[in-house]
């Protein structure tokens, strides 16, 4: 699976998604509480673009009238049917067996791990001291 | 992985959509402002219109009596770029709609203002004519692809037949609306001379299911759940296919067609079983049904599609569309709305072209003479 760099991180504000073409697929990144999480940005059920969809949390119930919060943000609400599919690995939360949404590894990494330049420019150490920018030559 | 994508599709049903074009029997249009309602509206109406609002029977107005599953009971995604409510920008409805799914024809259905539920009759009356006006004004004149339908809500009979005249005589709306939900079952005579009009302009009457009348939407009460209320559009649906039966409707108007619209169609073989099973048992109380009540209904009805069935197997809508007949069955989408079907990936089953090309498109033709 080859790399692409499709962003910085400062693009996708927390809580916001950005669609991406890579390699002729449209990719959606969703950034949730300092995560990223990368799908195709098509719901397996009728098509709908999931970079419409409600990021949700997952709700549970014991027992009628109690309910329960968890994984606040990291699920997917399909903006049609309403279809709720887990950002980590695109698993539908509903007829989980049938039906999930292609999902994909992120990760950050800074620009430097990612991609080092032939050229080395000359630098030299700074030390500030009071008011002073002290560069040593 | 998910086999409900993966379908396999048919090489022939791969060479018909790209030839197809779709006739999509259920579009809804949305008003972009009062404003452009008000122009069509008598001076008195505005004024009503301003002060009180629309009436819906719910303890508080503009308000329905559950919560939707999304706001204006909309696709997320549907919310025009320019403002408004989804459905009310019909540049942004061709680009996302029209032109993407290669529609021929879209058929409005107007649920604003609850039109069919006003209490009072004369504003009622009021805001029909506008909106019948307004579906031409802003929609068909300006995308001849947009047809409209001439709301008539049926307990004002008196009302229902002039507006039905003047509409006809325009002569561009494709077909006749009346509320799903009236103060009596479809199949009542005091609506018989709207199915008598309906008839004689040879105009099909669309019954597009939703909203509220004078009686809770379920035969049992008032559901708690907008997931309970909204399974009770089918059994509205099969209440008005036996009341319209059974009370002789389409015995004594051999040539109206009518169309029930919203409802989906996965309710039918069982509502009709029974009624047959009935039938059999029971047929001297209604000696004015001159067939079975299965033969009325594979003759004079047809279905939209939307919200389509979705058994785990296909096999089970496989059988359904044969039970109710590819014939019968009109495509909708249901646009802009939550649970709008996409023609492309609504049929979890394969289908033969000869069916494609009838419910995408050819019957629609016939039932609507495009």
């Amino acid at each position: 699976m080859a790399r692409h760099i499709v962003a910085r991180t400062s693009d996708i504000p927390p809580g916001g998604n950005k669609v991406f073409g890579v390699e002729g697929r449209d990719i959606v990144v969703f950034h949730v509480n300092g995560e990223f999480f990368a799908l195709l940005n098509r719901c397996p059920h009728e098509g709908a673009p999931l970079v419409k969809a409600a990021c949700v949390a997952r709700l549970t119930s014991p027992e009628p009238g109690v309910y329960q919060r968890s994984r606040v943000g990291e699920l997917l609400r399909c903006p049609w049917h309403g279809w709720e599919f887990d950002m980590r690995n695109g698993q539908s939360w509903f007829d989980p067996q049938r039906v999930k949404v292609r999902s994909y590894p992120v990760a950050v990494e800074s620009g430097e791990e990612l991609q080092k330049g032939p050229y080395v420019a000359e630098t030299f150490p700074v030390r500030v001291e009071d008011n002073y920018v002290i560069v040593e030559v | 992985m998910s086999d409900v994508i993966d379908r396999p599709i048919l090489a022939e049903e791969e060479a018909a959509r790209s030839r197809l074009r779709i006739i999509d029997c259920d579009v809804h249009p949305s008003i972009h402002a009062h404003a452009d309602i008000e122009q069509f509206l008598p001076k008195r109406w505005q004024q009503h219109l301003r002060t009180y609002g629309s009436h819906l029977r719910t303890p508080y107005i503009g308000t329905t009596p559950y919560p939707r599953s999304s706001p204006l009971i909309a696709r997320r995604d549907a919310w025009p770029p320019t403002g408004g409510p989804p459905g009310s920008d019909l540049d942004f409805m061709r680009k996302q709609h029209l032109d993407p799914l290669d529609i021929e024809y879209g058929i409005l259905q107007v649920l604003d203002l609850f039109i069919f539920s006003q209490q009072n009759l004369e504003f009622g009356a009021a805001i029909q004519r506008a909106i019948n006006d307004w579906q031409l004004a802003f929609w068909s004149d300006r995308d001849p692809r947009l047809k409209a339908s001439i709301l008539a809500g049926q307990d004002d009979t008196e009302f229902a037949i002039a507006e039905i005249e003047r509409c006809a005589k325009i002569g561009r709306y494709v077909q006749i609306n009346v509320c799903p939900r009236a103060n009596e079952p479809l199949g009542r005579r005091r609506y018989w001379p709207i199915y008598a009009r309906a008839q004689e302009l040879g105009l099909p009457l669309g019954i597009h299911v939703g909203g509220y009348g004078g009686h809770a939407p379920t035969g049992g009460g008032w559901p708690s759940y907008y997931v309970e209320e909204h399974q009770s559009n089918a059994h509205t649906m099969a209440a008005q296919l036996t009341s319209l039966v059974l009370e002789g409707v389409p015995e004594r108007f051999p040539n109206l067609k009518i169309v029930f619209i919203e409802g989906g169609f996965g309710w039918i073989p069982s509502a009709t079983w029974r009624m047959e099973r009935h039938f059999e048992a029971f047929r001297d109380e209604v000696p004015h049904l001159k067939r079975r009540p299965s033969e009325y209904v594979k003759e004079h009805f047809w279905f939209t599609t939307q919200p389509i069935d979705e058994p785990d197997e296909g096999r089970h809508l496989r059988s359904l569309i044969e039970w109710v007949g590819a014939d019968r069955l009109l495509f909708s989408s249901d646009y802009p709305h939550w649970d709008f079907d996409d023609p492309r990936y609504a049929f979890k089953t394969p289908l033969t072209e000869a069916e494609r090309r009838k419910i995408f498109n050819g019957n629609a033709r016939a039932v609507y003479k495009f």
